[in-house]
């Protein structure tokens, strides 16, 4: 069954910004639907609207069959994890656990009892009597998530979450988030910049730019077949090589070198390569590249070459041996992509 | 915060001394006159003082005069403080939630306070002119005759609405800022948490602002009580006889106009203390339920 359901939805600003230009998801029961992009994609903005902060100016959104774009938040059977916890300040934990369900005149021992589950799940009970104050920035996290768990809410929503944690912290939370999750089988919307977040989280990943979708797609189609050449820099790090190209009859001619490609298209392209998918070998009668800057990563390295006027990056195991000068390039003509260069889709 | 280290150990009590010293000529000194003239009978004509013991406090304290004056600064603090706070927290919470125009609004809202006192004052007491005040003919229209510096509660109902009125723009600054200086962000968590907007105002908003709330009642109180003084010389100037006054405008009639230094005096240390109390009840008792960040 499907849990949320975003139909065509605008969002124009008074000053006639438009941050949301007609976006249409479904969010599948239990599914952790991640919405990535830069920063002033709309992502933020869209969460917004399905949690009630936004109003819509275009489009329904419909939570659980039920159309909520008139209703307050607070009637909306959602949970919200903010960026900066936003916890209340003056309450103790258990007080900041328990204030949505007390608004919501649950008998006390029934909050006593949620707020009893969620921090031993949280592992949050030794300080449910201290003040937000007096937690660490891991804690007010857990106690942020907490408050949206006692509520058994229809969704969560995850507003960048971990972004004010360090990194250590921050691939520890997300593990568990991704963990809590599943075990409590509830949808959830995560939205975040950080694209490796997006890609170890999500069930679904919708790639956002400009206020619309690029791409929805589990990580694994996002990563391996993405629909545009902004997908295909934003997903994958490094990003893909993006080159600009020309299909003829001859193949593909990439500054002056041709490769053999078969496709139908004529014309302008970009030419996509992922790094990781790309070898150098010591035979440079094929594709010749250059060998320039070489960054090591331990147990990978990036080597930063030149073909023709291009820049181009392919990784390479550590174990082999160090490149230099002129090399051959190599990939299987199946992981070579073709967007139209005017547009940007993949062809 | 870091400690600073001096290399002479007389460094930091050469540094507080300027402080000090304006402490000690402006406030101790004439403190301990004070005291130490309570306890005399002054002759303001030839310096000759005798010493008469307590009965400068006893005549204060048992004056029915003294009484009556006391009752009135009290409920004229209560009401001035309450009232003004308020209506300043209303007006801040109003302004707060508009959004447009909303910097007009605050303008036209802290524009009384941009207003030297004194003009203030003298605009409030025109409002209540007994012959052009538009407030005395505006009460008139309800039956309400009202005769300041004649009636002793027309005069008091005049003198705390003026004095209210200059406090209101104050007020309203602290908690405007202390509103704004609420997270975004828990507003929001509230709105998705509690329904009622109310209820939201009472269990979030307010404990958020009760820094903000205990700051102005101290600034309100100390207010009231002392720097209403002007606005109170302005409406009972040439009305002596039947009109309310403060306690700490007694002091200074019954002292420069009445010639009575030691009772004056008397009456000065006894709000002095009072004045110790209410601080130090205001610090032990109210900040313990503060909510500081």
């Amino acid at each position: 069954m499907t849990t949320l359901r975003i139909k065509n939805a605008r969002k124009v600003y008074p000053n006639g910004a438009e941050a949301v230009k007609g976006v249409s998801v479904d969010v599948e029961e239990g599914e952790l639907v991640v919405f990535v992009g830069p920063s002033g994609c709309g992502k933020s903005t869209l969460l917004r609207m399905v949690a009630g902060l936004e109003s819509v100016t275009e489009g329904e959104i419909e939570l659980a069959g039920r159309v909520v774009n008139d209703l307050e938040p607070a009637d909306r059977n959602i949970a919200m994890v903010f960026q900066n916890y936003a916890l209340y300040p003056h309450m103790s934990v258990r007080k900041n656990l328990a204030y949505g369900l007390k608004n919501r005149k649950t008998p006390n021992a029934e909050i006593n009892s949620r707020v009893d589950d969620a921090a031993k799940l949280l592992q949050i009970s030794e300080f449910l009597d201290r003040k937000p104050s007096q937690l660490s920035g891991g804690q007010r996290q857990r106690v942020a998530m907490g408050r949206a768990i006692v509520r058994k809410p229809a969704i969560f929503l995850f507003d960048e979450p971990l972004s004010n944690l360090d990194a250590k912290l921050r691939n520890q939370m997300r593990l568990e988030i991704k963990k809590l999750q599943q075990s409590l089988d509830t949808a959830a919307i995560y939205v975040t910049h950080d694209q490796v977040e997006a890609m170890t989280m999500a069930d679904k990943i919708v790639v956002l730019n400009d206020g619309q979708v690029e791409q929805i797609g589990t990580p694994a189609e996002v990563y391996g077949s993405p629909a545009t050449t902004f997908v295909a820099s934003f997903i994958g790090a490094p990003p893909m090589n993006l080159i600009p190209g020309d299909l003829s009859e001859n193949g593909l001619n990439i500054g002056g070198t041709v490769l053999d490609h078969t496709a139908d298209h004529r014309g302008p392209v970009t030419f996509g390569l992922r790094p990781e998918r790309a070898r150098l070998t010591s035979d440079a009668n094929g594709i010749a590249v250059d060998i320039g800057v070489v960054e090591e990563l331990g147990a990978i390295r990036l080597v930063h070459c030149q073909l023709g006027d291009h820049e181009l990056t392919v990784t390479q195991d550590s174990e082999e041996p160090l490149p230099s000068g002129r090399m051959g390039l190599e990939y299987a003509e199946r992981d070579a992509m073709l967007f139209d260069r005017d547009t940007g889709h993949r062809l | 915060m870091d400690k600073a280290q001096f290399s002479s150990p007389w460094m930091p009590y050469l540094l507080l001394m300027p402080q000090m010293l304006i402490i000690a000529i402006f406030f101790l000194w004439p403190a301990a006159e004070a005291i130490r003239s309570s306890f005399f009978l002054e002759d303001p004509f030839f310096g000759k003082a005798t010493f008469v013991g307590i009965d400068n406090y006893r005549d204060a304290l048992t004056g029915s005069d003294y009484q009556r004056t006391a009752w009135f600064t009290a409920l004229f603090t209560i009401l001035v403080a309450l009232i003004s706070l308020g209506l300043g927290l209303m007006f801040a919470v109003s302004a707060d939630r508009v959004l447009r125009g909303q910097s007009t609004y605050k303008t036209l809202l802290m524009w009384v306070y941009a207003i030297a006192p004194p003009v203030a004052g003298l605009i409030g007491v025109m409002l209540f002119d007994q012959h052009i005040g538009p407030l005395v003919d505006f009460a008139a229209l309800f039956g309400w005759d009202m005769r300041i510096g004649v009636n002793y509660w027309d005069t008091g109902t005049a003198m705390i609405i003026v004095a209210t009125w200059k406090q209101i723009p104050y007020n309203f600054i602290f908690f405007l800022s202390g509103l704004q200086s609420i997270p975004s962000s828990v507003k929001e968590a509230a709105s998705i948490d509690c329904r009622s907007e109310f209820r939201r105002f009472w269990t979030i908003t307010f404990p958020l602002l009760a820094p903000t709330s205990f700051f102005l009642l101290i600034l309100n109180i100390t207010y009231a009580m002392f720097e209403t003084f002007g606005t109170i010389d302005l409406i009972v100037k040439d009305q002596p006889g039947n009109s309310p006054v403060t306690l700490v405008y007694k002091v200074y009639r019954d002292g420069f106009r009445g010639n009575d230094l030691g009772g004056s005096s008397a009456q000065s240390v006894i709000l002095m203390l009072i004045v110790l109390a209410l601080t130090i009840v205001q610090f032990r008792l109210i900040e313990r339920r503060v909510h500081y960040n």
